[in-house]
């Protein structure tokens, strides 16, 4: 998932990394009537396959974030979607025939972050907030050909220390095994140091010192995007699909879908205790629809039965006046 | 008489007269030029922008200098409008500059109020300009011009247009204010999309009846470059005070790992055009439209709320004292009918928490009148039942005596009969009960 402010970059950052044109014929609105403009979820999947091995990506574009005049909870479409992915495939995992479960949960947000500012804006921080308990953040600096070494240094060093004040959990690199070799340990570190990473995106080719490459054109000189003094393209592209898609995947599955599954059993079970004032002998079963309906049945019968009860002590009470 | 030879001559149309010498009045421009020098010069600029877009460095490369700024922080909750204000000294100009900065601006989650902060203080330094106009003694010349002179609107370059918040704001200040647009940060854009991206701004603001600060074209002296300059627009500019050495000079650039953007390179961004346009060529006409335009039409819609009016129904002109004071005298006697309302009302509060005081004294009066009554029945009725009790116990006590009585006669009685015969008999078989009761009776 790519999510960020309109311009930022995502669109050409996504072309870069795959090497695809995701975006042809795509409208971008004009100022006005982004106004009021509302977050829309959109989905792209494309199949690409490298020397056999076939892989199904799926890239979700939240246009409109960002964009309204007020932006009061712009982040909760975005939450939305998440949930529904998790609680599709909480369904299929419950279901009867569970051999070709399609796997849509999101398994990465890249946030982009405008490198205009001095750190981290109140709608980046919500954002974050509402989010990083739910899917993997990699925040990015985009557009990082506007700010010089220096004020890029400046710019990580400050996201980070606001990350961390703002208790911000984004993700976290696996630490390395002991008994790795130390280059493998020093790219690593060099890693973790890295982030955010500062990001610029091209899908021109460029001529520059004799070599055709990819690369923004200024009157002063050519930005080179997989050059790794110009900016954290070619870590970023490593990080994500070379080494880390895997563990991306893996932390979704085992941390964030297991907090969300425990969090649905949760309710569902306090809710249902609720009701029913006796122990149920047969583990409930996690299935939505039909139990919501027995659950009504149970609370009617419940109350009738309260009636009657009633009914009973009171008529029992007027036999034992009459009596006396 | 005299009234109407004035009259006379007014009515005539001015004639055009030729001078047969040189009389020396073509020194009036020098004169104006030296008494405005002494006099000083004002100037006012607002830049309205994101926290973080570069206003306070673009106006450090402006003019050169660097003017204390800290940085603003993400998190205000509101929009705040920060004026400082600075003397600056070239050649011998003086120029009192002001530089107004919004902090904050753009960083809210809900931007739907922004924009009022801003025409809030664009206001007030009309208002208080015009009530410097309208003060019975004034001091025009002395008092220091605080009006906005021009507003630099700062764009963030995010590539594709306008964002709303931009659009929305520039449309709430281009009546007061005089706008140009700029695109900050343009060294994050390439040529190619910076021309488009230059043309989808300016067809938006179009589009949208957004009314920028065009140059102006009349004074033949300027007319060329000026609409020149008007097809630049906005200008995308790059502010830096960094020296860096390019070639075998010191310019002011901001160095990058592939290159170096000059600021003061024509290729590279428009801040040249920039600072020719605002400050070596149109800084007057700037002020001029600030005061004839902006400040006039200020004027206007303030007058008309407060019901002045510059011709009567009956085509008589009101001179302003006039409207003024009958003004004044509606006012003041609103002001006694409410003061006598408030005082109405106050009075009937009063009559009335003193009636509710009254009311209640009476209640508590009576209820204790019913509790004294009510505790001298309970006397009563104690007192006939102790009365009945002590009847009881005498009239018990005197049927104890009573019976006594009885059985102490009724054993003499049969004590008597018995006494001959069984004096001796029953001398020991009546016991001592007899002789006790006997004995007793005697006692």
């Amino acid at each position: 998932m790519v999510a960020g402010e309109s311009g930022m970059g995502k669109s050409t950052l996504v072309n870069s990394l795959f090497l695809t044109d995701l975006y042809k014929d795509r409208k971008l609105l004009n100022a006005e009537e982004r106004i009021n403009q509302t977050v829309e979820i959109i989905k792209h999947t494309v199949d690409i396959e490298e020397k056999g091995v076939k892989l199904k990506l799926t890239i979700v574009d939240t246009p409109g974030f960002g964009d309204a005049v007020n932006n009061n909870e712009c982040w909760k479409p975005i939450t939305d979607y998440i949930d529904q992915q998790f609680e599709q495939y909480f369904r299929d995992e419950s279901g009867l025939n569970r051999k070709n479960i399609q796997d849509n949960r999101v398994h990465c947000c890249l946030y982009f972050i405008p490198p205009f500012g001095h750190g981290l804006r109140p709608v980046d921080v919500e954002f974050m907030k509402a989010l990083h308990e739910k899917v993997n953040i990699i925040p990015l600096i985009a557009k990082a050909d506007c700010l010089t070494p220096n004020e890029i240094k400046k710019l990580k060093d400050r996201i980070r220390d606001e990350i961390e004040k703002f208790g911000i959990k984004v993700y976290q690199f696996p630490e390395c095994d002991s008994d790795e070799d130390e280059e493998f340990k020093q790219l690593d570190k060099e890693l973790k140091e890295c982030t955010p990473f500062a990001v610029i995106g091209s899908n021109t080719v460029v001529e520059a010192r004799g070599q055709r490459v990819r690369g923004r054109l200024y009157p002063w000189g050519i930005v080179e995007v997989e050059n790794q003094s110009h900016c954290d393209f070619v870590k970023l592209r490593n990080m994500l699909i070379r080494s880390h898609m895997h563990d991306l995947k893996d932390v979704t599955c085992d941390v964030h879908y297991e907090n969300y599954r425990a969090q649905c059993i949760q309710e569902m079970t306090s809710k249902l205790a609720q009701d029913n004032r006796m122990e149920s002998p047969i583990p409930i079963l996690p299935l939505s629809t039909p139990d919501v309906e027995t659950e009504k049945l149970i609370k009617m019968k419940d109350e009738e039965l309260k009636r009657m009860q009633e009914m009973l002590n009171k008529m029992q009470q007027q036999m034992h006046d009459k009596e006396q | 008489m005299a009234a109407n030879e004035v009259d006379v001559f007014a009515n005539e149309e001015k004639r055009n007269l030729e001078l047969r010498g040189h009389v020396g009045f073509d020194s009036l421009p020098d004169q104006l030029v030296s008494k405005s020098v002494a006099q000083g010069f004002c100037f006012n600029i607002l830049c309205v922008g994101e926290t973080g877009i570069g206003k306070s460095t673009l106006m450090n490369t402006l003019f050169n200098t660097t003017f204390e700024n800290e940085e603003a922080s993400h998190y205000e909750k509101e929009v705040q409008l920060r004026p400082q204000m600075y003397s600056l000294q070239e050649s011998n100009v003086n120029l009192k500059l002001t530089v107004v900065h919004t902090v904050g601006f753009g960083d809210q989650i809900n931007k739907e109020e922004s924009y009022k902060p801003i025409l809030e203080y664009i206001d007030a330094q009309f208002e208080k300009y015009l009530e410097e106009e309208m003060k019975i003694k004034r001091s025009l010349a002395n008092c220091h011009d605080t009006r906005i002179h021009i507003c630099l609107y700062f764009i963030a370059p995010n590539g594709h247009s306008l964002k709303s918040l931009d659009l929305v704001t520039m449309k709430k200040l281009d009546s007061k204010v005089n706008i140009i647009p700029v695109i900050a940060k343009a060294d994050t854009v390439s040529r190619s999309e910076l021309d488009k991206l230059k043309i989808k701004v300016m067809s938006e603001l179009v589009s949208n009846g957004v009314q920028i600060y065009q140059f102006p074209t009349e004074d033949e002296a300027v007319a060329e470059i000026n609409s020149s300059m008007n097809t630049h627009l906005p200008f995308a500019v790059v502010g830096s005070v960094d020296d860096v050495k390019v070639g075998n000079k010191m310019v002011k650039a901001r160095l990058y790992p592939w290159g170096s953007v000059q600021v003061e390179n024509e290729n590279h961004c428009d801040f040249v055009k920039l600072r020719e346009m605002l400050l070596r060529v149109n800084m007057e006409d700037l002020r001029e439209q600030t005061h004839a335009r902006h400040y006039e039409l200020y004027r206007r819609c303030k007058l008309e709320e407060m019901g002045f009016k510059d011709s009567d129904p009956d085509s008589q002109s009101f001179s302003l004292q006039e409207t003024y004071e009958a003004k004044r005298k509606e006012f003041l006697v609103d002001l006694q009918r409410k003061e006598e309302e408030m005082r109405q009302m106050f009075v009937n509060k009063v009559k009335e928490t003193e009636a509710e005081l009254k009311e209640k004294e009476k209640e508590l009066h009576g209820r204790f009148e019913q509790l004294k009554r009510m505790h001298q029945d309970e006397k009563k009725n104690l007192e006939e039942k102790r009365r009945e009790l002590e009847e009881e116990m005498n009239a018990f006590n005197r049927r104890k005596v009573a019976a006594e009585t009885l059985m102490g006669q009724a054993l003499q009685g049969c004590s008597q009969p018995f006494k001959k015969d069984k004096d001796k008999k029953n001398f020991f078989s009546l016991p001592s009960a007899c002789s006790l009761t006997s004995g007793r009776n005697l006692n």
